[in-house]
């Protein structure tokens, strides 16, 4: 069981409330992803729910017991840090069995569960090195591994992939969904990358000066963002924001049209006409970044067969049904039904 | 050209180096020298440098005349003793300025240092009274007290430095793992810090070693170190500067020897964080 619950929690340092407060409800088995930009407070909405962090006022309840003022260790959580924290003076093996020990378990439980997590983190021939000898993406195994033979209630990843290159990141990313999908562990994982939080969550949650901006699934924040915020935040590349003459003439304050719902056209005419300015091919898709008169840069993605080159000139109909409209507090302005 | 400009510039960095430390060990080589001489040898003028009678009669004089080993024993117990002693305060304060650090902590480890700038002889009197009526006056214990206590500020702050750059999160890890502080600081902190310890424990022995302010003053016979048994042949019959060249050689050999040993290590130590 994971359930955890967070009740108007604050947390100061000083004068300075970097979570002025917040309300949580994480259910067991979830993946949950806080993101949000650097110095948000995801990181320590996570410290504090470990217990790192000592909260300023208010609860967190674990499984419906009060954790608010229980040691990290007693809260049957295990987290996995973004610089790994092994402890390079010990083996790989004695790294993973280091929570096993402290439980006081003997040491044919911990063989049995330190091999196991080993096998399924394909570290078994590693057991014997040191931290030191091994390459970013298996010392990342192997904090995992270390927080996997705990059996915890739920597991706490802070960026625990920022500092491997690209190409593991991918392979990384994979892993951890696939080891959620099998453990069936409540999981929160902490990122500013909003690709890993759309890949990877169950539930994202928007964070923005230390107060949650949205709550929902990935799909729902890409479909209906709440507010300005989170409808540039999800989603890349960005999603267009507009002020001025072009948002008024749709009743807001701001619209916004995600770059993959423009309608492009080199010829046939449409509601904006610019030049393109750079184009960026990926090969499956390709990106335009466009002058438009009268409002300024507008990205657009299109096929990746599209010859448009530099200097032409496009034209851009956003489709009213893709458009989304913010008032002048930033909020969305939903439709009536 | 380059080159030899290089090489020139080596060549005498070389030299001046040498020159600095020759003349820095000058006096020990002096002193181990006249250790083998005669006393008339000894203060012969002109001195002669290596071609004089080497005789070994002067440790055997020392030796008859007083116990070395006695003296010896009691430095090994004073200086291990007064260091042992200092990490198991130093480690757990260093600890918790280093990773639960409050307002105060600079102004605390400023505090501590500045107890060093202090000469010892200000506090000779109350001291010396305490040890009085504590019974403490020439005794192994109440040296190692005091001189743990003299030397405790160097070894915070020294521990204070290596502890600061262990990784927090490391601890944090240890933390979550379910340790508790002790053993967070005898299974994480204490095995990272080893060469901070390590090299801690060498320089406090040998200030603790080399300290003759305390020792003399607090010592007669029972728990006299070596600093006190070169001091006894400096004085009441006149100067014989062979016999107190020998006991002198005597007295700094063991920590000279260990010092040569372990040299490595502490300039490893005391280099300690400046490059990462």
């Amino acid at each position: 069981m994971g359930a955890i619950t967070l009740d108007k929690v604050t947390k100061a340092f000083g004068t300075m409330a970097v979570i002025p407060g917040v309300d949580l409800e994480i259910a067991d088995g979830e993946f949950v992803v806080f993101v949000g930009p650097s110095g948000c407070g995801k990181s320590t909405l996570l410290r504090l729910i470990a217990g790192l962090e000592d909260v300023t006022s208010g609860a967190i309840r674990i499984d419906g017991s009060d954790a608010t003022r229980v040691a990290p260790a007693r809260r049957r959580l295990a987290m996995v840090f973004q610089s790994y924290a092994l402890y390079p003076h010990m083996s790989v093996y004695n790294n993973i069995a280091f929570p096993l020990k402290m439980a006081g378990q003997d040491k044919a439980t911990i063989r049995r569960k330190v091999e196991g997590a080993a096998r399924i983190l394909n570290l078994t021939d590693y057991l014997e090195r040191r931290p030191g000898q091994l390459s970013g993406g298996q010392r990342q195994r192997v904090a995992i591994g270390r927080a996997i033979v705990r059996e915890p209630a739920a597991f706490l990843f802070d960026e625990p992939l920022s500092n491997l290159d690209a190409a593991l990141r991918v392979n990384m990313r994979l892993e951890i969904s696939e080891l959620h999908q099998s453990l069936k562990t409540t999981m929160i994982y902490v990122t500013h990358d909003q690709v890993e939080a759309m890949t990877m969550a169950d539930k994202i949650v928007v964070l923005n000066a230390g107060r949650i901006e949205q709550v929902g699934s990935p799909l729902e924040l890409y479909n209906r963002p709440a507010n300005v915020f989170v409808a540039g935040f999800i989603g890349s590349p960005k999603m267009n924001l507009l002020e001025g003459a072009a948002a008024e003439r749709h009743g807001a304050a701001t619209i916004g049209i995600r770059p993959e719902h423009l309608e492009v056209s080199t010829g046939a005419g449409g509601e904006w006409s610019g030049v393109v300015g750079v184009v960026e091919h990926l090969g499956s898709d390709t990106f335009l970044h466009v002058q438009v008169e009268g409002l300024g840069p507008v990205t657009a993605r299109v096929g990746g067969e599209l010859d448009i080159r530099h200097g032409s000139r496009v034209w851009l109909t956003p489709p009213p049904e893709r458009l989304h409209r913010f008032g002048a507090d930033g909020q969305a302005i939903r439709q009536a039904a | 050209m380059a080159r030899a400009v290089t090489r020139r510039r080596k060549l005498a960095f070389t030299l001046v180096g040498w020159t600095i430390g020759l003349t820095l060990f000058f006096p020990i080589l002096w002193a181990i020298l006249t250790s083998f001489k005669s006393e008339g040898e000894a203060i012969a003028s002109p001195p002669s440098f290596l071609f004089f009678h080497w005789t070994l009669e002067n440790y055997a004089e020392v030796q008859a005349r007083s116990d070395y080993l006695l003296y010896a024993l009691n430095s090994v117990v004073i200086s291990l003793g007064s260091t042992g002693l200092g990490l198991l305060v130093a480690i757990p304060a260093a600890w918790s300025m280093a990773f639960a650090p409050s307002k105060r902590t600079k102004d605390i480890l400023m505090w501590m240092l500045s107890t060093k700038m202090l000469p010892p002889v200000g506090v000779l009197v109350p001291i010396y009274l305490l040890f009085r009526d504590f019974g403490l006056l020439d005794t192994r214990g109440g040296l190692v007290a005091v001189l743990m206590l003299m030397n405790l500020p160097i070894i915070v702050w020294m521990l204070y430095t290596y502890f600061k750059e262990i990784p927090g999160e490391i601890l944090e890890a240890a933390r979550m793992d379910g340790a508790t502080l002790a053993k967070e600081i005898v299974h994480v902190l204490a095995p990272m810090a080893v060469p901070g310890i390590a090299s801690t424990v060498l320089l406090n022995i040998i200030l603790a070693w080399n300290e003759a302010f305390w020792t003399l003053n607090l010592t007669a016979s029972d728990a006299a170190p070596l600093s006190a048994f070169i001091a006894s042949y400096s004085s009441p019959e006149g100067l014989f500067w062979a016999k107190l060249s020998a006991a002198s050689t005597l007295a700094i050999a063991p920590i000279l020897v260990m010092g040569w040993f372990s040299q490595k290590q502490l300039v490893r130590g005391l280099t300690f964080g400046a490059v990462k």
